[in-house]
């Protein structure tokens, strides 16, 4: 066998300069004959560590041994029998965590780029037009109201299509997709890609209602009255505040709000589509994680001069992808570590600048990561007049307040039995980020084909 | 889509228009409101339920024309439809005999504060109302009030019709008359909504004022729509109203986020002008042609 290269074949990109100034996606992906390099460095492991760290379990040799032997639909077959969604997942999971994390690789080289070879053949296969329709068998006579059109509602519902259910997704927002619509932007995850999924669970007989909010336009206990059983995936959408003073100036921003005035409400091309978004001169982002880079990254596009994030501990315990990290560096967005912002000050209404203290390090918390202490005195402020909020959200809760039956844990999320994501009340299901808090597509999406297959059980056996 | 099936010109701004949106009109209650989208680039905009009808499947809207958006459903017509209606949204109004109270309406605040008016006085309440107007042909809706209050006192700043004043003029005689005022509803224009808040605070009446907060989904989801209360702490219009304590309110700051955006309110209405001219100006050389060719 030939030798290993020790690093990874490089994805190529659009400048840093050019691309922090337009919408259009970061990465163009591999080549074949890129594909085909990176496909070589994997050894085909027989107890591939690989697999174990992927929360589906791909079966991750195989389908690179299939783009080895250039027959990349069988590659997209493998990878579909257990991720509906590869071109996202390839764009999003944090690999670095996952299957690439745990690659046997990463003991001598770079680990071998699964998430990159994953997207590869999900771009190729759509290049090659529409996705075959699978052969549907006949209708059960059972229907499923689905709440939530983000990944977790779209691959139950693919899932229960497919096995003859008639299924029904009511979603609040007036376009279906989730976080994949209204949260990460286009140049990391085009629009179109989330487009032609939304349409292939159209194709497969699933009704999409748009502008239905479950729990306020039908409560639950409504649809169970027309609906055999009912899947939650409405994510976590209340977005989380610092309880700071200032926080309510004109210019301080949720990063929901944020990221929906421009991705959703396309506030980007601002007045051709009519919501409106303050550009801001400088912009200040609070937060570590991926909706955080997204939004810092967002702000450069939209024409700030200067855009800046401030995070509570150090770089190295930033729960963002490592490749958004690294792609808002390379874009000029500057970083604060170890800053605690404090309180907002403003004029006239306005938001003008971010008072914070400067953090040490302390002992480990719960997480395990040191804790960050704020040294005393040690306040400075920072003047921008954009300031969005990233630090977390968790379900809204207009759910468990319409659904009596529903138990809910202490911080919001729907408690489910992990084995079957059924949830306290009979004909109910739930998964995705409602049960956990902001999490992962693809933890959602797993989360979903085990909720579909016990779906599938209780229609037909009617046992709960 | 949600087909317009009726349009009436209340006043020289304020139009009212009676909208397909069945889902809606099953479930809506007084107070609640609905979010609408003009088209497909159209922005999220909160509009209050005036009136529905379960059974025709209709909500009845009322909007006054501000903005670009509210300019372009402006022109809509009876078989037009909106994009996108969603709802109904937030909290309905608490309805009950509480004795006397003084519901004060200002411009298109009138509309949605009919319903309630008319929910108060069927629940026993005394109803004394004060609307008002900037002038005569702002003022719409005086006898459908009329016909739901023991007394009704009209208001224009210009004196074009009934009493001279600011709905806050006689609002404060009475309040120095009876000392019988249970409660104060009050719907109008944020800086009316303040004032009267300031009015009735120091004689302690509760007064329930309707926000009009800046909003996007109207779900819980974004957070814009928060007002801040005088204590400091703050809750989200949508989800949490929109009725609230006006005494609770910090007004200043809720007047200043509604301006946040006033430049580029006026860019967009201005290109929508723009461009809507352009089409006017395509419409009629296409006219022309057909006529000549
Ligand atoms: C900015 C941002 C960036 C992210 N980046 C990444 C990333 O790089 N990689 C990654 O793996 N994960 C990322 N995540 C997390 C990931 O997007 C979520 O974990 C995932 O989308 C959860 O899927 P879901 O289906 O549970 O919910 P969502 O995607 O949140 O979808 C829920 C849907 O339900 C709708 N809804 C809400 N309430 C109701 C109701 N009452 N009735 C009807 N519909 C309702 C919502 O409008 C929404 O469309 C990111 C999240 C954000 C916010
Ligand atoms: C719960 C609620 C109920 C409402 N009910 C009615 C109603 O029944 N009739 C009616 O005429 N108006 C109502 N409004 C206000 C209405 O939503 C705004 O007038 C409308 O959005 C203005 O849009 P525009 O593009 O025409 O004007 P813009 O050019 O956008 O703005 C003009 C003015 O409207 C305010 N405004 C802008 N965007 C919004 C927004 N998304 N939400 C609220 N205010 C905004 C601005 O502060 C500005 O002063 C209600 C608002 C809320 C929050
Ligand atoms: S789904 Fe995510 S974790 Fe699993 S193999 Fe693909 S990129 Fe890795
Ligand atoms: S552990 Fe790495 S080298 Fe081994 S099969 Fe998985 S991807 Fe290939
Ligand atoms: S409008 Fe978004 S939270 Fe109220």
């Amino acid at each position: 066998m030939a030798k290993i290269l020790p690093t990874r074949t490089p994805m190529r990109e659009q400048d840093p300069q050019v691309r922090a100034r337009n919408y259009e996606e970061v990465s163009y992906g591999y080549s074949i004959e890129e594909a085909l390099a990176e496909a070589a460095r994997c050894l085909d492991c027989a107890r591939p560590t690989c697999m174990p760290g992927c929360p589906v379990k791909i079966d991750i040799p195989g389908f690179i041994r299939h783009i080895r032997e250039g027959n990349y639909q069988a590659a997209v077959d493998l990878i579909k029998q257990t991720n509906a969604l590869p071109a996202i997942t390839g764009r999003v999971c944090p690999q670095e965590t996952q299957c690439e994390g745990v690659c046997v690789l990463t003991k001598k080289y770079e680990p071998v780029a699964i998430g990159r070879l994953e997207r590869f053949v999900a771009d190729w296969e759509a290049r090659q037009g529409p996705p075959p329709l699978p052969s549907l068998p006949p209708p059960t006579g059972k229907k499923v109201a689905v709440a939530g059109s983000g990944p977790a509602g779209l691959t139950v519902a693919a899932d229960l299509a497919r096995l003859g259910h008639k299924v029904t997704i009511f979603e609040a927002l007036h376009e279906a997709g989730g976080v994949l619509v209204y949260g990460i932007p286009e140049f990391r995850l085009p629009k179109s890609i989330v487009k032609r999924e939304v349409d292939y669970v159209r194709a497969l007989g699933v009704e999409i209602v748009t502008d239905f909010i479950v729990g306020t336009t039908a409560t639950v206990d409504e649809l169970l009255e027309e609906f055999d059983a009912v899947f939650l995936g409405v994510g976590a959408g209340l977005p989380w505040f610092l309880g700071i003073p200032g926080e309510n100036l004109g210019g301080v921003y949720s990063a929901n709000e944020y990221l929906t005035r421009a991705n959703l409400m396309r506030a980007y091309r601002f007045p051709e589509y009519d919501t409106p978004i303050a550009i801001g001169e400088r912009v200040v982002t609070i937060g570590g994680g991926n909706t955080a880079m997204d939004a810092a990254r967002t702000a450069l596009r939209l024409g700030a001069k200067e855009s800046i994030v401030v995070y509570r501990r150090s770089r190295a315990e930033m729960p963002a992808r490592q490749e958004e990290i690294h792609h808002a560096e390379e874009e000029g967005v500057q970083f604060y570590f170890l800053t605690t912002p404090v309180a907002f000050h403003g004029q006239g209404g306005r938001v003008r600048s971010l008072e914070c203290l400067k953090n040490e390090l302390g002992e480990p918390d719960a997480s395990g990561r040191r804790r960050p202490v704020p040294v005393p005195n040690s306040n400075f402020h920072i003047e921008a007049d954009v300031m969005v909020i990233a630090i977390g959200q968790s379900p809204s809760p207009i759910l468990a307040k319409t659904t009596p039956e529903l138990t809910t844990a202490r911080n919001g999320t729907v408690v489910v039995d992990p084995k079957t994501m059924k949830t306290s009340k009979r004909g109910v299901f739930a998964g995705g980020d409602i049960i956990t808090g902001g999490a992962t597509v693809i933890l959602a999406m797993g989360q979903a084909k085990t909720a579909a297959q016990a779906i599938d059980e209780y229609l037909r056996t009617g046992v709960w | 889509m949600y087909e317009i099936l009726e349009k009436e010109v209340l006043s020289e701004t304020v139009k009212r228009m009676v909208v397909y949106a069945p889902r809606v009109a099953r479930k809506a209650r007084a107070g609640q409101f609905v979010i609408v989208r003009n088209d497909e680039k159209g922005e999220r905009i909160p509009l209050t339920i005036a009136d529905f009808d379960a059974e025709q499947g209709t909500i009845t809207i009322i909007f006054q024309e501000v903005g670009k958006s509210t300019a372009q459903m402006g022109q809509f017509q009876v078989g037009d439809a909106f994009a996108n209606v969603v709802g109904p949204l937030g909290h309905a109004t608490e309805i009950e005999n509480y004795g006397t109270v003084i519901m004060v309406g200002g411009g298109v605040g009138i509309a949605p504060l009919f319903p309630i008016t008319r929910a108060l006085k069927q629940a026993g309440n005394q109803v004394i109302s004060i609307i008002g107007a900037r002038n005569h042909s702002l003022l719409f809706w005086e006898e459908r009030m009329r016909a739901y209050s023991d007394e009704l006192i009209v208001c224009t700043d210009d004196g074009s019709r009934g009493r001279k004043a600011l709905v806050t003029e006689p609002l404060k005689e009475i309040l120095q008359q009876r000392k019988d005022i249970a409660r104060v509803w009050a719907i109008g224009p944020a800086v009316m909504m303040k004032f009267v808040s300031a009015a009735t605070q120091p004689f302690g009446i509760p007064t329930i004022v309707s926000l009009n907060t800046i909003m996007i989904d109207g779900t819980g989801m974004c957070g814009g729509c928060r007002v801040t209360f005088t204590d400091g702490g703050s809750q989200f219009v949508c989800v949490d109203g929109p009725e609230f304590d006006g005494h609770n309110v910090d007004w200043n700051l809720l007047l200043e986020r509604l301006s946040f955006y006033r430049e580029q309110e006026q860019r967009a209405l201005q290109h929508w002008k723009d461009h809507a001219c352009r089409l006017d100006q395509a419409a009629e050389t296409l006219e022309k042609e057909r006529a000549h060719g």
